[in-house]
């Protein structure tokens, strides 16, 4: 068995999963109950001056039937009493000495104030310190929260005054709204930060009730936007985790944070270069339960792949991202239609057509032809066809049986064929298909030397070829 | 001319008759509507007789547009509220659905519609308007069943005047008077033809049935829709066939929808295995039957009713007794009391029946229900000069509805032999738009 202990700028626990600070770290008793059902650590939901928060909190993103594929909340950091909180980590610490637990730390941008949340938070045991610099609503109207997470200047001002007096590992929460995450990354490792965590909720509104007109979350009539986190939000945080982790100048153990619901996330993260995940949305959805399939899935991925340990895994994917500019040009590859697969959706054929480059036909029938758009029936054409078709109710053996329409399940006519002449491999197709390994991208070798954009333009001794992209 | 049908449902009669096919939750519907692939050109619009827009309907279900969807679907078929709960969607639409080729469950296309129309009528939705010029030429349509709604309803939607002659007090035809409950109300049927009504539609309670009321039709519009369906069943032709436990499938289920039929007795027998005899045969279980047996000549493989209705049959608990043929019906007046004589039989190589020796039988009845058939209204049809028959059904043109007298259109069961609903629905559409093309020339004509 793969062994998932974690390291993570000297903070140890027995697997990578931590709880985000979050509503699922909100106190002592949640986060026990979260070390007995498996995690490893937990970030304590920010610890500051309590505040007021409002109700409603949250609202989410439904697609297609699935719930909460984005959710977003307005609510603020803890509204617990400090010393509560405080107590609380102690006895968290006494009973779980193996998992770490982490406090998330948000005072007013004063040198003493820091100092002080500092001390006390170590005073009670946290084994490191998340600088919350990242909360997109509410506290950064106070100047705090990502009020200084935004501003290079804020973010390595106090990452220094914390540094000043930290004993324990600190890591700093970047937001990602912000043009650049690489600038607040590269500030907190100029001033000594320990580590990062990226990336906290985006600025939303996740939607608009249409009968009272309102945004959701609806507070009494009125709504404010929120940070938004969940399964959608994935893609833009693994981007903002490789462009930090491929910069040296910005670079330190990373916990990734954005949309980590299954294991395979988790390991995505990791081959972007995370030293630990932390996650909030699929625990406030399913509960505490997640972890075991994370830490199960995980270890048998790492096994059946031969890894023995998360450093084995960490950044193997980070030499695999560049820039555009490096991409082989005269790589090809084409879509092929497995027919014994097709279902006969014809899905394929009204994307290539409306969304890409009209190279897939229904004219198995008819009679395949390979060439320009112009040669081919349109998709209105064939929608025509049907609708002026005369159907009527098949009267069971008394009836014909319908004509047998060639030696796959899907009616020949219905599946559709691939020009390859036209196929630009954009994967469009098989990105809409709805069945499994029907269609595949399969490679055309073009017996062309492997060119980028970049050897092409030094190649043609100029920088202003015509050649034109996006 | 009454405006509104006079139709009161008997209080049993739900309780006997539960839907088949309950309607469907908001919920579930959006939950449905959202496994729906959205196929391009879809095999299910395809195989439906109406061409109904599925996925464009069902998507509206899954954004919560509810009207739009019910009034895409009313764009292609007038009668959707019942076809939704008639047709047989297992060998339609439903049957088309490509996820049978990956091993899943079709979208509940049939129920999906029921809910956008059942929510759409519940909101006091009407069949929209089309803007139309209003067209000086008025068309008659024969027999009010669905084939001659459909018509009426397109020709009325292009702007001609159109008037229903129907003998019956109802109008709907099979819709009102023939559908086994469980899957169609009488009450639901009429509601949807109230719809048609208030597009303009006129409804006529009269026979058409001479050539002097034929003349006076042809004298009076521009075109003829004959949507008169098929004429009385087949009778059994087998002694004791006026016994009194007698009634065909039909009138047994126009008896019972009314509420002028509350009792079956202990032990009916059916004979005939199409989807009308499958229709009595659970109707009578249902009505308190016992023992209820379908007898067929032939067997389970030749049968002409949809395998889903034999497996509901069994289900409620009819009993099937294939290579059966009923010989004779003894009555004993004294005691009230029927058997049935039957005999087995086979069918040899060359096709014949042959009567298997000393494998007669008697079955105790209280009621017998013969369902072997329609025959056609040809007596009615032979006055129409010029109208040629093949086999019973009313020759037209497919595309056109056009019978080989021009000014007669036709469609529905006395063009295709008895088929379902939505192909007499299709056909009158079908024809409304032959009539239309067939006067617009004539005008131009006339003007030209």
């Amino acid at each position: 068995m793969a062994d998932l202990n974690c390291n993570f700028a000297g903070i140890a626990s027995p697997n990578p999963f931590w709880l985000a600070s979050a509503p699922p770290t909100n106190c002592g008793e949640q986060i026990m109950r979260a070390f007995d059902a498996g995690w490893g650590g937990a970030v304590w939901k920010t610890i500051g001056e309590p505040i007021t928060n409002v109700s409603s909190r949250y609202s989410s993103i439904d697609w297609a039937g699935q719930r909460m594929m984005g959710l977003n909340n307005i609510e603020l950091i803890s509204d617990r009493p400090i010393e509560v909180n405080l107590r609380e980590i102690a006895e968290v610490k006494r009973r779980y000495p193996r998992h770490a637990v982490l406090a998330s730390l948000m005072v007013e941008s004063r040198r003493e104030a820091w100092h002080e949340i500092v001390k006390r938070a170590e005073d009670a045991g946290a084994d490191g310190l998340e600088l919350n610099f990242g909360c997109p609503h509410g506290m950064s109207e106070r100047g705090m929260g990502s009020a200084v997470g935004q501003d290079p200047y804020y973010t390595h001002m106090i990452t220094e005054w914390v540094k000043e007096v930290a004993r324990t590992p600190v890591l700093v929460k970047l937001t990602p709204n912000i043009t650049d995450i690489r600038t607040t990354a590269r500030a907190a490792r100029a001033a000594g930060a320990d580590g990062l965590s990226a990336i906290n909720t985006i600025n939303s509104i996740t939607g608009i009730d249409l009968d009272t007109l309102t945004p959701r979350p609806n507070v009494d009539g009125r709504s404010a936007h929120g940070g938004y986190c969940g399964p959608a939000v994935k893609p833009i945080a693994l981007n903002m985790v490789q462009s930090v982790m491929a910069d040296p100048t910005a670079a330190l153990p990373l916990s990734g944070i954005g949309g980590v619901a299954t294991w395979q996330d988790a390991a995505e993260f990791l081959l972007l270069g995370c030293t630990s995940v932390q996650v909030c949305t699929a625990v406030m959805h399913y509960g505490y339960r997640i972890v075991e399939d994370l830490a199960d899935g995980l270890s048998q991925w790492m096994d059946s792949k031969g890894f023995r340990t998360l450093d084995e895994v960490r950044g193997l994917s980070l030499p695999r991202v560049t820039d555009w500019k490096h991409l082989n040009l005269n790589y090809k590859i084409v879509a092929h239609i497995d027919e014994s697969r097709c279902i006969g959706c014809d899905l394929c054929h009204i994307a290539c057509w409306d969304g890409a480059h009209q190279c897939i036909h229904l004219d198995r029938v008819e009679g395949p032809r390979d060439g320009h758009v112009e040669l081919h029936t349109t998709p209105a054409a064939h929608t025509a066809r049907s609708l002026g078709s005369i159907a009527v109710t098949p009267i069971p053996r008394l009836d014909p049986p319908r004509e047998e329409h060639g030696p796959y399940q899907a009616p020949l006519a219905r599946i559709p064929r691939v020009d390859e002449s036209e196929c630009v491999g954009c994967n469009l197709c098989s990105l809409v298909c709805p069945v499994e390994q029907c269609i595949t991208m399969q490679e055309r070798p073009t017996g062309e030397a492997a060119q980028s954009w970049e050897q092409r333009v030094a190649e043609a001794g100029t920088h202003t070829a015509t050649e034109t992209g996006d | 001319m009454a405006t509104s049908v006079p139709y009161e449902e008997h209080p049993e009669l739900a309780a006997r008759f539960p839907e088949l096919h309950p309607a469907l939750t908001a919920q579930h519907a959006v939950m449905e509507a959202n496994r729906c692939l959205n196929c391009f050109d879809a095999p299910c619009t395809a195989a439906c007789p109406t061409h109904i827009d599925v996925p464009r309907f069902i998507k509206k279900i899954a954004t919560h547009n509810l009207r739009g969807a019910a009034v895409s679907i009313l764009e292609a078929n007038v009668l959707a509220a019942s076809c939704a709960r008639v047709c047989p969607v297992e060998v339609l639409c439903e049957g088309a659905c490509v996820l049978h080729h990956q091993q899943q469950e079709p979208i509940a296309i049939g129920r999906l519609q029921r809910f956008a129309m059942d929510t759409f009528y519940a909101a006091g939705g009407r069949i929209p308007q089309r803007k139309a010029t209003a067209r000086s030429q008025s068309v008659a349509c024969i027999g009010g069943g669905p084939a001659s709604l459909a018509c009426a309803a397109e020709l009325r939607q292009q702007g001609f005047a159109v008037t229903i002659y129907e003998r019956r007090a109802l109008p709907g035809g099979l819709n009102s008077y023939g559908v086994a409950q469980y899957k169609l109300r009488t009450a639901d049927s009429l509601r949807e033809i109230e719809q048609i009504r208030a597009l303009g539609v006129t409804f006529a309670t009269r026979e058409i049935a001479t050539e002097a009321d034929l003349k006076e039709l042809e004298s009076s519009y521009d075109a003829i829709f004959l949507g008169v369906g098929l004429g009385a069943m087949h009778k059994l032709g087998i002694a004791g066939d006026g016994a009194p436990c007698l009634v065909d499938a039909l009138e047994f289920i126009e008896s019972y929808k009314l509420g002028r039929r509350e009792d079956v007795g202990s032990h009916v027998v059916v004979i005939g295995a199409g989807n009308t005899a499958i229709d009595a045969a659970i109707a009578a279980r249902r009505l308190g039957a016992q023992t209820v047996s379908v007898l067929y000549r032939r067997g389970p493989q030749q049968v002409s009713a949809f395998d889903f209705e034999i497996e509901h049959a069994r289900h409620e608990g009819v009993t099937f007794l294939w290579g059966t043929l009923p010989i004779a019906i003894h009555h004993a007046p004294e005691d009230e009391r029927t058997t049935l004589e039957c005999t087995r039989v086979e069918v040899n190589r060359h096709g014949d029946f042959v009567l298997t020796a000393d494998s007669n039988f008697t079955l105790e009845c209280d009621l017998i229900i013969p369902a072997i058939g329609q025959s056609p209204l040809l007596t009615f049809l032979q006055r129409v000069r010029g109208l040629q028959i093949e086999k019973g059904r009313v020759v037209i043109d497919r595309a056109s509805g056009q019978t080989t007298h021009p000014r007669y259109f036709a469609g529905g069961d006395c063009v295709n032999g008895g088929r379902e609903v939505v192909d007499a629905v299709a056909d009158g559409k079908r024809a409304a738009c032959g009539i239309a093309a067939a006067l617009g020339t004539a005008k131009e004509a006339s003007h030209g």
